[in-house]
Parts: structure tokens; C-alpha cells; sequence
């Protein structure tokens, strides 16, 4: 290393600083309840030939690696000869972007001393694209709404009203749609000028040098943290709730001397309904779930990661096909990093956590159409809640807590000022972490109904309702989530369209995280905090961990 | 409330020093003394200190007309988690609030966290029946049937002070006042936080923590400060002493003990409050505030003279400076970007081959391996001997002999052998990464607040913001650089420009279309009387200056926009004025505005302050006089990669209109300015250094 790699570094701490503050600055703009409260955008940096250099780390890891592909495939659909300075791409293709219409990303060339040197790229989720809207009804990619193919957005600084108005004309909320979009075209202008400003600071004229070193180092990085991994091929199955019927996944992981391989193989088919995951997702929560464990201080990047390649058979439910529909693609999404840690505990034993409750709890609510027109509210509002995360080999699980995601969890107080819904009760539920060597994250138990006495229409879309977090090691399983309309009302199934009429209260419990190791083997000390907590009843204490007293 | 032949003396208690600073309106500064902090009894080192300066000036103990206190007892109390045992007390269904918390890990990619401790265990956790709406209307009323036995219970569980956080207090507080009275009776001397008094601002989490911190200091600071006001009278002082806040503003004792949540923080707001009186001194309205110390940077903006506020913090990060991992407080503060790049944050390489600086420090125990005192693991200050920046000689007035081959060994053997550099090129990479992640976070810190960093004058202190400033500067394109008179006590001083202040937000919910103004001016008039009532209590004849603002977005955003009110009543054209006012502040921010949104309201601002002291009026500016050097030292060239002869200059010597170019370094007591080849120098009529890159100069 000389002074030049120094530099080379300083660079690269530049790119990552600038890419945090595209997001940031997306974030603070965006009008969509899922950008401000899960932070769903992402920003990167690309170098000539298309290679990423450096990711926004955002809330969601949804963006890893449907940005990176995402860019390679429009720069090869438009020849770089034919870029000027200001034009800028875009496209909401599901297969392409980010796995569904409400994904928008932008590409931009960079243009330093009169010539493309890189490519700024941002992505961010829009509120509406009309369709059925975000939900799983839609029984194909049609019923879904607006789809954008590649395009040129922005020609030399002028933006294309006409694709602008079919933008608008197509949503139920086009002005949010519109301010969305001009934030995400100041995000890729922002990001030009001031990776060019870099350049001219560094007095360099090519990405060249700096790319190789960024994604060299963390290639090397990456594949050393792989060397140290035992060799071999690992399967694992996961059941999930599905829309009507449960799906089965499956993964093999394959840990070779410089790269892993996941594969589908063997998964279920389709849905009819919008649950289906194209790979690109599937990819990104995959790929998320194993650089949490394997290299995770390497920063996102074509080299950090080139070694992960996941395959799945086309039409699989995790390798969906246009014209499916994919609105809700998150849910089983989600699923995914249960399914590939199903392999990798057997290979590492001692590092991975047992299943968790995975899939968000989000929880949209607006007034039923019905009652909309004389009612004294008009509202729409998705709250988000969480499950517990599966127990760590050496620590409890987190009780009511986003993992894979990021999200941010509802407040109670702007909930009720955002919406006519009183919330009686939000508390974590006793005994649902699985009982282990480690706890299970406990999930939790929210009431809600109807402040003004009105109906609310509300759209699920969860997992885990007939199939809990699994314990691992001897632990034992979290408990299920479980949905209904008053305490004696019947459970509600995991997805699909429902009201809650004026008098009755919603019982929304989220799921427990499983086990870590027999629950004989829990520390004392611990088993005592929690029945001192109410964490763990005195009673279950005695069945499940067989306290004495 | 001040004249300017007023003696008026400053403490600040920090982590490592005392700073004790004495002024009188003619002279300015007349004495400094930074003396160790006594952690045990920390009023001993404050002592010491003010008996140091007082006795240098030559005056007595009657004569001093205001002092002001800082201290980071209370910022202390709460990360090393000496503080009372607190119970909470919430509504019934919502035991859980701490613990579900925002539901998120403060690290992605960290699957091995732990959530942040926040203070109060389940089983110290109560609720009590009774329900008020967002509106603030009563759903149902409170039940004080369980109060006797609850008494007991915090009898039986030895609780000291309790926390107690009603949903939608803060819009209609009358159940956390009757729970109050109702536990009073059953325990008189229960300390009791209640969350619409300490934080009347919607979402319970944020609410219930900072009335939890405040529970949890309230013995501990009502000790301290009943103590401070003991002994300083029984020395001879005779005028009131005023605590400063990490709002930037000073409030009475009283006021201290009854929210000392508003104290924690309160030296670093000293320092953007000396930024924004030298802002204000030399007509520059836009700074960015650099305080560099031993172990942290902090940035703070001034805009418009006025120090850049925020209504949350941090305290007691786990990773300490990852967003997320502490405890949030929801008050007034001066919003600081803090970062662990300081004099003895250390220097190692990571898995990746790639040199990284903090957050972990050497502190001043062991200090930096140049030190002699023990330490071995490379540091910034280590860099900054071996590039040649500080003379080996005259640090710190030469009571510390610095062993330059020491510090070079160090980065040779923990950086060098790693990456085949030798000492000087190790100490190069060193410094290029902490000036980089200094300036990223200055960029980063201006872009969320919607400003460029790049135009605003740099006013750089502390103990190492001399030394580093042209580097950052460079880095984040700034051309001017000020450096202000005994810049290593740089909040203390900061303290004595602090008007008296207290600052209340409030949340009431509204679109402006719905806007009440019969409802908003009531909500505001009730702030006022409040805010006044403080300030007069510690400014009882100054005249007062009130500033209200409302927090403003777009329906469907996240993201609140500050909007100055005119100071009286709002009516129908004031809602349109606010519409206005909005959207032209949006449109600067985000480049263009959304037609046809609805507009919504969330919070409402009220601050009062007493006139700070005067500004003294501006010598007239020095002609240029450029001189040059009689000694000089070898520095490293950042410009030039190259060994450079650099002029040195004692600080004391240089009279107004002295100009020079750099390489050059200026040496004080506490510390040193590094002049860099692209700067060129001059000292302007106030004695303070001014530096500027050569190419804005010669333009």
C-alpha cells in the first residue's frame, strides 16, 4: 500500500458518505408512509462499465441486490455513446427494479471532462400505481397497476411531461407520485455533481483505479471470510402460511473455497394471488441474511457481492414470471433468510439464530368506501408492527423486533391523531418466545377499534399464522401469530380483506421468535428475571423449562 | 441584566478538565484556568478554579455580577448509570412502551445486538386505568382506587423517584397531575417526573424516556446543585448562579433541580454559542462550528447567528455513535454532530486493510503513545507529532515533554507494518482518514438540514480544532477559517455570551386549513406565560425576546419543517403568511414545492431569552502587515507530499494585521494552529486568527 492507496481509501469513505446522504435526503422528501417509517430507497454509485461501488445501507435490505442488477441491465439496453449530460433513466419493472410497480429506480450517467465516467442510481417507493393498489388480490401483474418499462425520464435536463402525466393519470395520488419523483431525480443529480466535484478534488479523470481497489478489497475480504467457512452442501425446508394453502420452500446452500451457491430447486409454484417473489427479491433478502453473518463489516459492492449467487427454477414462487402478480412479494420475501439459515446452522451451529417471526405485521387501515362518503373521516394509514426475532446462540432473541427489515415500529399517540381508531392495548405477549438454552423473542398484543364508531377496512398480508418461528438445538417453537375480531371472534386467516364493524376490537398478536437449545438448560438467573418480568409465566416456567416452584 | 463593567465568571466541568473563564465587558477575557476535574467531588476542581482566576484578577468574591455553570454531572449520572431507582407508571394496556420502543435494531447488519438499556426494569413498571383521546378529551377517567397499594408496592421495591407518562398528556395533562397529588399523599418525599412538564410533545416513547432520565438525575443534580449554591456563598458570592443548558441558554437553580434533563450536554453548547457571538461579531451569519477535542469532534451549524436547534438527543449510545443505540430525550437542544475523532482516538487497521481512527480513545490516561505517560496504541495527536505539527518543546507550555520518536515507533509498528508504510507515510494515512470522516460528517450533518457546508466561515476550537482545521476545511471545501482567542477553553467562554433562555414545544395536532387560531393562540399564550416565568426568574429586569415557531409538512411526509410565527396572535392572514413562509422554505430545501397538498401542523414552539450581553464595538480593521518568521520547524506538506520548512509563531506576539502564508504553525498554552501551504493567515482587530486559502485571498 503507498500514499496513493490512502487516497484511494479516503475515496472510497467519500463514495460511502455520499450515497448515505442521497438517502437521507430521498428519505426526508418521499411521501410514502413505507419510505418514512421502514426507509425504503436506497442510493448507489456505479462505475463505468456498471459495476457497483458503493449502497446506501437503508432500512430495508430489499434494495442490496435488485439495484446493482438492476443498473447493468439498463446501461446494456442504452448505448453509452447515445447519453448526454442531464438524461436520466427509469423504470418500475418489477423483474428489473425492485420486485414490485411501487419500486421506481432512476439511473443517470455521470459526465466528467465531457465524458461518462459512472452512473448515479436511486430508487424509492411510490404510494400508488392504481391497479387494485398494494394488496394481494391482483391475479396477474396487470391488476397491479402502472408498469413503466425502461425509459428515459429526463432528456438533457428537460423532463418528459407526457410520461410524467401517465405517471400522474394512472394513481390515485398523483401529486405524491410526482413530488416522489422529483426527489428521486434530484437524488441521481445530487449524487453526479458531487461524484464529479470528488473527482476534480482528487485530480483524478476515471474511476478507473478507484473501482478495481473497492472492489478488489472487498472481493478479497469477502472470499477470505468464505475460506474460513466448512465446504460442503446443506438443504433446508420451510412451510409458510401461503394465501390459502400453505407453500413450501426449499434451499440447498452450497459453501464452496470462494463462493456460495443457494438454490430453489424444489420450492412450490406460483400463487394465483400477489405473493409471489421475483428472483431479484428473493436474491436481496438471501444475500442480506448471509452478510449479516459473513463478512458484514465489507460494505455493499459488485465485489463484496459478486461470491453470493442464488438460482431458483423459473416459475418457482420465489423465481416468479411476468405477467404474475407480486405486489406483496415482501411477505414471503421475508421469509427467506429463515429458509437459507435453515442451511447454514448446520454448517455453523454456533453462529446463526433460530427462526423468528420474519414477516413484518404491517397493518393498513382506511375507512371502508361505504361509509366513506358521509363519514366525518377519510383516512389511510399503515401501521407497522413486529414479532419477536428468533433466540441467538448466545442471547435471547429481541422481543417486538424487525428482522430481516428495518422498519420502524407505529407510535401510538400520531397513530390516533393520523386516524379515528382508539388503541386499547399494546403489550408483549407472555410465553410467546420460544422456550430455550436462549428465549425467544417475546412477540406482542395490540387492540384497536374504531374511535368514531365506523367501519375500517384493513388488509392482511402476514405469515406465520398457521406456521411459528421453529426453535433450534432442542428450543422450542415461538408462538403463532393470531388474528380476530374480539376475544371469542374466530382466527382470521394470514391475508386477504377485512372490516371491523363499529363495537368490535381488532386483536392483533404478532409472532414469538423460537428457541436456541433445550430450555432445561437456561440459566436460572435468567428463567428468574423473566417470571420477576412477566416475560415467562410461573406456570409455563414449570412445564416448559421445569422450574421447580 | 448585565453592564459591561461586570465581572462575570464561567465554569465548565468536563469529563477530563475544569474550565474556569473570567470577563469583564472592557478587557475581555482577564484570567483562564483549565484545572483536572475532581470526579468524586466535582465542586472541588470548580473551586479551585474560580479561586485561580479570582485571585489572578485580583478581585473578590462580591465582585462578581454573574456566574455561570456548566457541568456534565448530569450527561455522566446517565451514561455511567448512577442515577435513583425509578419506576414508571403508565396507562393501562401500555406496560411495555420502553421495551417495545421503536421495535429496530440500531445496526443492520448486527445480528448479535443487544437492545439499549433504558434504565427501568419491567418489574418497576406499573399502570394505572384512564384514558384521554388526541384531542385531548377523556376517554375514561383515571382510577386512583389502586394508589394505596401501588404506594406500597414502591415501598416494598426501594423506588426513589418515579416516571410517570400518561398517553396524550401533553394534550390534556389533568390525569398525570391528579396521579401525582394521589401519590404525594401516600408518599410526601417520592420524587415524581411528570412526562407533560418535562416533554409535552406526542409519541410515548420518546415522552416516557426523557421523563425517565429526568426521574432518574432529580436526587442526584437537586444534591448537587443545593451543594454548589452552599459553598460558593459561604466563599463570598453574593450574586445568583445560573446553570447553562444544552439548549444554549441559562436558567435559574431552581429550575435546574426541577428538569435537570436540560442540563446534560451543556459544555458543548457553549462552544456553538461562542461560534454564534463571533458570528455575530464579525458579520458572518453562516458558520460551521468545529470543536475538536481529545476524544470527540463536534459540528454544529450557526445560521443566521443562531445556533442550529434540535428537540431530540442521544444519551449513552451502546455503539457510541451509531444512531439508534441510546437513550433518545426529547428536549431543546443545539444540534451537534458528535463523531469519535479526537486528539487520542486511536489508529488501527481493520480486516479489509484499510486504516481506521476511533471511536475508541486514549483519553488523557494513558494519552497518546507521544505522551510518555503509558500509552501504546498510535493516536491522532501521535500523526500530528510525527508530520511535525506540534513542537516537541512547547506543548502545553512545556510541563509535557513529547517523545516524537515514540509516537513514530507506535505508527510504524501498528499501522506501517500492516501495510508496508513507513512512520511518516503511516501518520499521513492516519490524519487523511480522521480529516475525511471530520469533513464527511460535516457534509452529511449540513445536507440533513438542507444547507451547503461549503460556503459558511469555519470557527474552529478545543484542544485540537486549531491543528486540524485547515485539513477538515479543505476537505469540505470551505475557504475561510477562524480561530478565537484561548480556543482550548472555548465553552466556557461561550457560556458568558449566553442569554438567560427557556424553551417549550408543545404538540397540537392541525391542518392548516383547520387551523383554530382561537385554539393555537391560547396553546401559545399559555407557552409564553410559562416561558416567562422562568426567565424572569433568572433575568428579572432584562428585556425579553420571544421567538415562535411550528413544525411544519407536507400530509403523507415525515419529515418537519421549523417555520418562524410572527410573535403575535395568528389570525386568517397568518395562516396564509405560514403557508407562504412553508413553501418557500420547501422549495429551498428540496428545489421545488408540491402543489394542491394538504399542509399539516404537529408541534409549536415557544422561546423566551433575556437580551445577551452586548456586543463591543469592532476596532477598525488593521492594515495588512505581512511578516515573517524568526524560528522554524520541518512539517509535512499535504499539498505538496512533501517535508516543508514552516514559519512558528508565538500567539502572544502577533499584533492586529499581522499576514502571513502558511506552512506556518501559531503555539499557545493549550494549543497550536496549523497555518497549511493552500492558507495564508492574518490577525485581525479582536486578535483572532483568521485563515483563508490563498486563492480567496488573493481574490
Amino acid at each position: 500500500m503507498s500514499i496513493s492507496s490512502t487516497k484511494l481509501q479516503v475515496m472510497w469513505n467519500r463514495l460511502l458518505a455520499v450515497v448515505e446522504e442521497q438517502g437521507q435526503a430521498l428519505i426526508r422528501a418521499a411521501f410514502s408512509p413505507i419510505v418514512r417509517e421502514c426507509g425504503d430507497i436506497s442510493a448507489g454509485i456505479f462505475d463505468f462499465e456498471g459495476r457497483m461501488l458503493a449502497q446506501a445501507v437503508t432500512g430495508t435490505p430489499g434494495h442490496i441486490n435488485t439495484m446493482a442488477e438492476a443498473v447493468i441491465t439498463l446501461r446494456a439496453q442504452f448505448p453509452v455513446q447515445d447519453m448526454k449530460p442531464g438524461d436520466i433513466y427509469m423504470t418500475n419493472d418489477p423483474w428489473i427494479a425492485s420486485g414490485h410497480l411501487n419500486d421506481f429506480l432512476l439511473l443517470m450517467p455521470v459526465f466528467h471532462t465531457d465524458r461518462v465516467i459512472g452512473f448515479t442510481s436511486c430508487t424509492s417507493h411510490l404510494v400508488d400505481l392504481g391497479g387494485l393498489g398494494m394488496g394481494p388480490e391482483g391475479s396477474d401483474i396487470y391488476d397491479e397497476g402502472l408498469l413503466i418499462p425502461p425509459c428515459k425520464l429526463v432528456s438533457g435536463g428537460e423532463v418528459n411531461a407526457l410520461l410524467m402525466d401517465i405517471v400522474k393519470a394512472n394513481s390515485r395520488e398523483p401529486v405524491a407520485n410526482e413530488g416522489d419523483i422529483y426527489a428521486l431525480i434530484a437524488c441521481c443529480e445530487a449524487g453526479a455533481t458531487r461524484l464529479s466535484a470528488m473527482m476534480t478534488e482528487f485530480g483524478i479523470d476515471d474511476l478507473q483505479a478507484l473501482s478495481d481497489y473497492i472492489i478488489d478489497t472487498s472481493h478479497t475480504a469477502t472470499v477470505a471470510a468464505i475460506a474460513n467457512l466448512p465446504k460442503g452442501t446443506w438443504h433446508n425446508t420451510l412451510t409458510v402460511d401461503g394465501y390459502d394453502s400453505p407453500i413450501t420452500l426449499r434451499a440447498s446452500l452450497t459453501i464452496a473455497e470462494d463462493h456460495l451457491l443457494i438454490d430453489f430447486t424444489g420450492t412450490d409454484p406460483c400463487s394465483g394471488k400477489g405473493i409471489n417473489v421475483p428472483l431479484n427479491y428473493a436474491t436481496a433478502y438471501t444475500v442480506f441474511a448471509l452478510r449479516c453473518i459473513i463478512g458484514p463489516e465489507t460494505p455493499n459492492n459488485a465485489g463484496s457481492l459478486a461470491p453470493f449467487r442464488v438460482t431458483a427454477p423459473k416459475g418457482c414462487i420465489l423465481n416468479a414470471q411476468a405477467p404474475a402478480p407480486v405486489a406483496m412479494r415482501h411477505t414471503l420475501g421475508q421469509m427467506t433468510p429463515d429458509l437459507v439459515y435453515g442451511c447454514l446452522s448446520q454448517a455453523l451451529p454456533d453462529i446463526v439464530p433460530a427462526e423468528g417471526a420474519s414477516c413484518m405485521y404491517d397493518l393498513p387501515l382506511r375507512n371502508a368506501p361505504a361509509t366513506g362518503a358521509q363519514s366525518r373521516e377519510h383516512f389511510a394509514v399503515e401501521l407497522v408492527f413486529n414479532g419477536g426475532t428468533g433466540a441467538r446462540p448466545k442471547l435471547d432473541g429481541l422481543s417486538a423486533t424487525a428482522f430481516p427489515s428495518g422498519v420502524w415500529g407505529s407510535q401510538v399517540e400520531t397513530t390516533e391523531a393520523a386516524a379515528p381508531v382508539l388503541i386499547h392495548r399494546r403489550e408483549l405477549r407472555s410465553d410467546s418466545g420460544g422456550a430455550g438454552r436462549y428465549r425467544g423473542g417475546l412477540g406482542q398484543r395490540i387492540e384497536l377499534s374504531s374511535s368514531i364508531d365506523e367501519e375500517i377496512m384493513l388488509f392482511l398480508s402476514v405469515e406465520r399464522v398457521n406456521t411459528p418461528a421453529q426453535g433450534r438445538y432442542g428450543g422450542e417453537n415461538g408462538a403463532s401469530g393470531r388474528i380476530r375480531l374480539n376475544e371469542a371472534g374466530e382466527n382470521l386467516p394470514s391475508k386477504g380483506e377485512f372490516r371491523i364493524m363499529p363495537g368490535e376490537t381488532l386483536i392483533f398478536e404478532t409472532p414469538g421468535g423460537g428457541g436456541f437449545g433445550p430450555p432445561e438448560e437456561r440459566c436460572r438467573d435468567a428463567l428468574g428475571r423473566d417470571i420477576d418480568a412477566g416475560h415467562v409465566s410461573a406456570e409455563a416456567a414449570k412445564i416448559q423449562y421445569g422450574a421447580k416452584s | 441584566m448585565t453592564s459591561t463593567d461586570e465581572y462575570r465568571l464561567a465554569i465548565d466541568i468536563g469529563g477530563t478538565f475544569t474550565d474556569t473563564v473570567l470577563i469583564d465587558g472592557v478587557h475581555g477575557i482577564l484570567a483562564t484556568a483549565k484545572t483536572p476535574t475532581t470526579t468524586h467531588a466535582p465542586d472541588l476542581a470548580a473551586m479551585e478554579g474560580a479561586t485561580r482566576v479570582l485571585q489572578t484578577a485580583g478581585i473578590g468574591w462580591d465582585q462578581v455580577g454573574t456566574f455561570i455553570h456548566g457541568t456534565t454531572l448530569a450527561t455522566n449520572a446517565l451514561i455511567e448509570r448512577r442515577g435513583a431507582s425509578v419506576a414508571t407508571i403508565t396507562t393501562e394496556g401500555f406496560r411495555d412502551i420502553l421495551e417495545i420502543a421503536f421495535e429496530r435494531r440500531y445496526s443492520q447488519y448486527a445480528i448479535n445486538i443487544e437492545k439499549p438499556d433504558l434504565i427501568v426494569q419491567r418489574k418497576h413498571a406499573f399502570t394505572i386505568r384512564g384514558r384521554m383521546n388526541a384531542q385531548g378529551e377523556e376517554v375514561e377517567p383515571i382510577d386512583l382506587s389502586g394508589v394505596v397499594a401501588l404506594a406500597e408496592t414502591l415501598r416494598t421495591q426501594k423506588i426513589e423517584a418515579v416516571a410517570i407518562c400518561l398517553l396524550h398528556a401533553y394534550a390534556n395533562p389533568a390525569h398525570e397531575r391528579a396521579l401525582r397529588n394521589a401519590l404525594l399523599k401516600q408518599m410526601p418525599d417520592l420524587v415524581i417526573s411528570l412526562s407533560h412538564e418535562v416533554s409535552p410533545e406526542a409519541r410515548e416513547f420518546d415522552r416516557l424516556c426523557t421523563t425517565i432520565a429526568n426521574a432518574y438525575i432529580q436526587p442526584l443534580m437537586a444534591g448537587y446543585l443545593a451543594n454548589i449554591q452552599t459553598r460558593f456563598k459561604a466563599a463570598g458570592l453574593t450574586c445568583p448562579i445560573l446553570m447553562m443548558t444544552a439548549g444554549g441558554g441559562m436558567t435559574t437553580l431552581e429550575t435546574a433541580a426541577r428538569l435537570p434533563i436540560r442540563l446534560v450536554e451543556s459544555g458543548p453548547a457553549g462552544g456553538a454559542i461562542l461560534a454564534a457571538r463571533i458570528a455575530r461579531e464579525t458579520g458572518a451569519s453562516e458558520v460551521l462550528s468545529f470543536d475538536m477535542g481529545g476524544t470527540t469532534a463536534k459540528l454544529s451549524l450557526i445560521n443566521g447567528f443562531r445556533p442550529q436547534m434540535s428537540r431530540k438527543f442521544e444519551v449513552s449510545r451502546a455503539a457510541r455513535f451509531i444512531k439508534g443505540s441510546g437513550m433518545p430525550v426529547r428536549i431543546p437542544v443545539i444540534e451537534m454532530i458528535e463523531i469519535g475523532a479526537g486528539g487520542g482516538s486511536i489508529a488501527t487497521v481493520d480486516t479489509l486493510g484499510r486504516v481506521t481512527v476511533g471511536p475508541q480513545s486514549a483519553g488523557s490516561d494513558p494519552g497518546p503513545v507521544g505522551f510518555g505517560k503509558g500509552g501504546t496504541a498510535p493516536t491522532v495527536t501521535d500523526a500530528d507529532i510525527a508530520l511535525g505539527y506540534i513542537d516537541p518543546d512547547r506543548f502545553a507550555e512545556g510541563r509535557l515533554q513529547i517523545d516524537r520518536p515514540a509516537s513514530e515507533a507506535a505508527l510504524a509498528d501498528s499501522i506501517g507494518s500492516q501495510l508496508g508504510l513507513n512512520a511518516g507515510s503511516s501518520a499521513t494515512a492516519v490524519t487523511e482518514i480522521v480529516d475525511e470522516a471530520m469533513a464527511s460528517a460535516a457534509r452529511m450533518h449540513a445536507v440533513e438540514s438542507g444547507k451547503d457546508v461549503s460556503e459558511r466561515l469555519m470557527i474552529a476550537f478545543g484542544g485540537n480544532g486549531p491543528l486540524h482545521a485547515t485539513r477538515l476545511a479543505r476537505r469540505a471545501g470551505i475557504s475561510r477559517i477562524l480561530i478565537p482567542q484561548d480556543p482550548g477553553v472555548g465553552s466556557a467562554v461561550g457560556f458568558l455570551f449566553a442569554p438567560v433562555s427557556f424553551e417549550i414545544i408543545r404538540s397540537h395536532y392541525t391542518t392548516l386549513d383547520e387551523l383554530d387560531p382561537d385554539a393555537i393562540n391560547s396553546l401559545l399564550s399559555d407557552m409564553q406565560a410559562e416561558a416567562t416565568e422562568v426567565v424572569r426568574a433568572g433575568a428579572p429586569a432584562s428585556k425579553l425576546h420571544e421567538r415562535r415557531v411550528a413544525f411544519m409538512r407536507y400530509k403523507g411526509q415525515g419529515h418537519e419543517i421549523e417555520i418562524e410565527l410572527d410573535p403575535r396572535a395568528l389570525n386568517a392572514s397568518g395562516i396564509t403568511d405560514l403557508t407562504t413562509a412553508f413553501e418557500a422554505e420547501y422549495q429551498r430545501q428540496f428545489g421545488r414545492r408540491v402543489p394542491g397538498m394538504t399542509i399539516e401542523i404537529l408541534n409549536w414552539g415557544l422561546s423566551m431569552s433575556s437580551t445577551a450581553p452586548a456586543l463591543t464595538e469592532a476596532p477598525p480593521p488593521p492594515a495588512a502587515n505581512h511578516i515573517s518568521a524568526t524560528s522554524a520547524r520541518m512539517v509535512w506538506c499535504n499539498i505538496a507530499e512533501d517535508w516543508r520548512n514552516a514559519g512558528v509563531f508565538d500567539r502572544a506576539d502577533l499584533q492586529p494585521g499581522d499576514t502571513f502564508d502558511g506552512p506556518a504553525l501559531i503555539v499557545e498554552p493549550q494549543t497550536t494552529t496549523f497555518v497549511s501551504t493552500d492558507f495564508r493567515a492574518s490577525i485581525d482587530a479582536r486578535r483572532n486568527i483568521w485563515m483563508t486559502t490563498r486563492h480567496e485571498a488573493a481574490s
